[in-house]
């Protein structure tokens, strides 16, 4: 039987936000844009495999400044999910499972995702 | 207490959905195996940046790369199908619904996945 008015419990708003939640759920973001951005994968190898016309079309709108935008977000969401995806081995793996290990290893996460983009990023320009 | 579930069933420890830790494990092989080709799709990208048309096709073409790309391909949309499924399951509680973007997230991944595949080879052989 569904009712309206069973008691729920605490959820999402009632908590601080904690390294280990927010970590998890910018996992579960990250790979929710890295799985959107397949189309521009797949888009770039068909453009790539129809012609130089199509081609330069694909790559004149990565170059625009939306284009870029988009290829910025998704190198972050890239080695985000690379890194947190490796943290969660880990710990399936029974290793960084104690508090400190799961707060040392979210920072190393964040760090290495923001020293690797801006690596990359740096090197373009 | 009697159970109603075959004794084999039983013994393979399998739940009712019967392929018990199947997509677990399918997440983590396809995530490892990703670790690796993520490397090298760091690194092609960051090669082809500028690339015109013909110095991209050439360095697809290469069979090295054709493969690692067709395996980063391949494995990157099972494994986004099987992130997207349990995003779908914890979130989306409307059956029809759940049932709908389950289809449409596997089509939509074959689709793409077999799009990609065909245009490396086509680059690939040539033709």
């Amino acid at each position: 039987m569904v009712t309206d008015n069973r008691p729920l419990s605490p959820h999402l708003q009632v908590y601080r936000p904690q390294l280990t939640s927010v970590t998890s759920i910018l996992h579960r973001f990250s790979g929710l844009l890295l799985s959107l951005g397949m189309v521009l994968v797949v888009a770039w190898l068909v453009a790539l495999a129809a012609g130089p016309q199509a081609f330069g079309t694909v790559t004149g709108w990565l170059a625009s400044p939306l284009g870029l935008i988009v290829l910025f977000v998704w190198t972050i969401a890239l080695f985000y999910h690379l890194f947190n995806g490796i943290r969660h081995l880990l710990w399936d793996a029974g290793w960084l499972l104690e508090l400190k290990g799961a707060h040392a290893s979210g920072w190393t996460v964040l760090v290495l995702t923001l020293v690797m983009t801006a690596i990359v990023w740096g090197g373009l320009l | 207490m009697s159970t109603l579930r075959n004794p084999l069933e039983r013994a393979h420890n399998h739940g009712s959905a019967g392929d018990g830790v199947g997509h677990w494990w399918a997440q983590r092989l396809t995530a490892i195996f990703l670790v690796v080709l993520t490397a090298w799709l760091v690194w092609a990208l960051t090669s082809l940046v500028g690339a015109d048309h013909a110095a991209a096709a050439s360095f697809i073409a290469h069979p090295v790369n054709a493969v690692l790309a067709i395996l980063f391909v391949a494995i990157a949309f099972h494994h986004g199908q099987l992130g997207l499924q349990v995003v779908v399951e914890d979130y989306v509680h409307n059956r029809a619904v759940e049932v709908f973007l389950m289809i449409a997230i596997r089509a939509a991944a074959l689709f793409g996945g077999l799009l990609a595949i065909l245009a490396i080879l086509k680059l690939a052989l040539g033709v």
